[in-house]
């Protein structure tokens, strides 16, 4: 009955209550966005890094090799001579090494030139067809697959370089082999192929540059690999061709360390003896989280800052309606309340504020991962779940908006419990 | 049932009240008048349990009320006494029908709805059971809150200046009423007033000087 009288009070003053949901709203909604963000970011940048020691590749910024080869979201760094790299791959110290080779996208979606190892480091299964083998063959990431609409067959042309609109390689199809399983990794959302077809698509590809300003094919689309179809079977006598390995390039090498000494001597010795770097994942994802974490840090004081101007905002309607309601309070008193019952009236009221902002929040802030999702997703082929839970957080968050209701409520409670019946019926 | 033995009050040091002792039996109705400042509602929140008398006994039903504790006392208070103030005042935030189930449940635990709409229903007011209590005239108000001071058949009915701001038809209307209701619910009715109008209504008077 209390808590009903609570909740009916709360809606006889609609503009207050909605006042102080709203506050509480947008301070739930940014640490909800945030707790789940940092979550789910943290979660995908060291699930992909997972197994990679140290990146191999040419020099330049060593977080920009890592978000190119092991992340795909950065431009590369540059080339490096595959033999050279080749001498480190073959060290004693490595235990794994999977070369990337970077060359064409098709529809934004990067091919990347490898070996079947790359499917092994991110647990990839060929779920339809088989792995690519010979040169021209490509399976394609669940998501690509999804997305494009690719099976099993098909056949398709790549646009030079990462960007969607480059030159279009007509004198070479891809010819799909197989489909990958899902990970939730970044390989979902690439093309792969064996490194010599990155080699031999470039290779031809500095020998037809004349008839690379054919627009024909520039935007093709699903229906495009239908009508080439005899072109590609022309094409086919590629396969055969044994490509030299003297002086051809990589973009980076992912490596695995057998000796852990490697990890910490490499970094420096490369570059001393090289034209290349040697990166550390783990090394330049910290950094980055520590950038990030300075703006995440600024949003989150904004965050805390309107949920202490939410608890004040309550603290004010309550105690500005107790000069008002003391008569209520009073009456209640009179018809047999006790002052315990009325101290629990305020705070339920406050609390039921506090509930309401927090529910509103939660979602709202779900609803606004889902849109950010959906802008990441379209930019950095990175989604993000709006239905998970972090428990230990958000449960920490509630805990935290009930404490402020509770703060706020203390002195009008208080008051209201020590509220003298006779002097305020007296002096009506 | 409600009598008082040897009552005095003070606030601080400057007023400090003697009452005379009064008794007023089930059914009956009992008149306090008595100048401004002669300590009429002091008298009368000390008889509903709302202040504690610094020496002597107030029973309510052989109850001495003087004695119980602050929560005894409210639940008490809440059972047995029922109070009509000058001015109405109510949870602004509830309907007419949802203040008077508060006091049942407020004394009881229990919310008798049926109760509170017969009685509604008595006092002419079953055509605004549903309304926010702002939304009656003053009149109307007066009855919801004699209801609201009867939902729990109280022993002691208190009424501080009922009719003070009510005109002369309206003032022997609600006289009669809380009279008649006294009556019918067994209750000892105490009016505290100043109104001349009551002095010729009611015949057991007792007068503070």
């Amino acid at each position: 009955m209390i808590t009903k009288l609570a909740w009916k009070n709360t809606w006889f003053k609609p503009l207050n209550t909605t006042l102080s949901i709203i506050l509480l709203t947008a301070s739930v909604a940014i640490i909800t966005v945030l707790i789940l963000l940092q979550k789910q970011f943290e979660e995908k940048f060291s699930s992909n890094a997972d197994g990679i020691d140290l990146v191999l590749g040419a020099q330049g910024s060593p977080l920009q090799l890592i978000l190119s080869s092991v992340y795909q979201v950065d431009a590369p760094t540059g080339n490096i001579d595959y033999q050279e790299a080749k001498k480190w791959m073959m060290n004693p110290f490595v235990k794994t090494a999977i070369p990337l080779a970077f060359g064409d996208n098709y529809h934004g979606f990067k091919i990347v030139g490898t070996t079947t190892g790359y499917m092994e480091k991110y647990a990839a299964k060929v779920v339809s067809g088989k792995a690519f083998d010979k040169d021209f063959e490509v399976v394609v990431g669940s998501e690509v697959a999804k997305k494009l609409n690719l099976k099993t067959g098909d056949k398709f042309f790549g646009s030079h370089g990462d960007a969607e609109e480059g030159e279009v390689h007509e004198e070479h199809a891809y010819h799909i082999v197989g489909v990958l399983s899902e990970t939730g990794k970044v390989i979902d959302n690439l093309i792969l192929s064996n490194i010599q077809s990155v080699w031999a698509m470039h290779d031809s590809h500095e020998h037809g540059e004349a008839e690379m300003h054919d627009h024909e094919g520039h935007d093709h689309n699903h229906e495009g690999h239908e009508h080439d179809h005899d072109h590609a079977e022309a094409d086919h006598h590629h396969d055969a061709v044994v490509i030299s390995e003297e002086g051809k390039e990589i973009t980076a090498v992912l490596l695995k360390f057998r000796n852990k000494m490697g990890i910490v001597t490499w970094p420096r010795m490369i570059p001393q003896n090289t034209k290349m770097q040697a990166a550390s994942p783990a090394i330049e994802i910290n950094r980055l989280f520590t950038l990030f974490g300075v703006g995440l840090q600024a949003l989150q004081y904004l965050a805390y800052g309107i949920m202490l101007i939410s608890g004040i905002s309550i603290f004010i309607a309550l105690y500005n309606t107790l000069k008002e309601r003391k008569y209520e309070f009073a009456l209640l008193r009179v018809n047999g309340a006790t002052r315990f019952q009325l101290l629990y009236l305020v705070v339920i009221e406050s609390l039921i504020l506090c509930v309401l902002g927090y529910l509103s929040g939660t979602i709202v802030g779900r609803v606004a991962l889902l849109f950010i999702s959906g802008s990441s997703e379209e930019e950095f082929k990175m989604t993000f779940n709006p239905f998970e839970f972090v428990w230990e957080k958000e449960g920490f968050l509630f805990l935290l908006t009930i404490f402020v209701g509770v703060l706020a409520a203390v002195i009008p409670a208080v008051k209201a419990y020590k509220l003298n019946i006779s002097k305020t019926l007296a002096n009506a | 049932m409600i009598a008082t033995k040897n009552i005095t009050f003070s606030y601080g040091k400057e007023a400090s009240f003697a009452f005379p002792d009064i008794s007023c039996s089930d059914g009956d109705t009992m008149l306090i008048t008595g100048g401004s400042g002669k300590g009429k509602t002091t008298l009368l929140h000390l008889l509903g349990g709302l202040l504690r008398p610094q020496a002597g006994e107030i029973l309510v039903n052989n109850t001495d009320i003087g004695i119980l504790s602050e929560k005894k006392l409210d639940h008490f208070r809440g059972k047995n006494i029922g109070l009509v103030l000058q001015q109405s005042y109510f949870i602004a935030s509830l309907s007419v029908l949802e203040n008077v189930e508060l006091a049942s449940w407020l004394a009881s635990g229990k919310q008798r709805t049926e109760k509170a709409k017969l009685l509604l229903q008595h006092l002419d007011l079953e055509n605004h059971v549903h309304k926010l209590p702002s939304q009656l005239s003053i009149g109307q108000q007066q009855r919801v809150s004699i209801a609201r001071a009867l939902i729990n058949e109280p022993k002691v009915l208190l009424a501080d200046e009922p009719t003070s701001s009510l005109d002369d038809e309206n003032a022997f209307k609600v006289a009669d009423l809380l009279d008649n209701l006294a009556k019918e619910y067994r209750s000892a009715l105490v009016i505290v007033t100043h109104d001349s109008r009551l002095k010729q209504r009611f015949t057991n008077q007792i007068t503070l000087s």
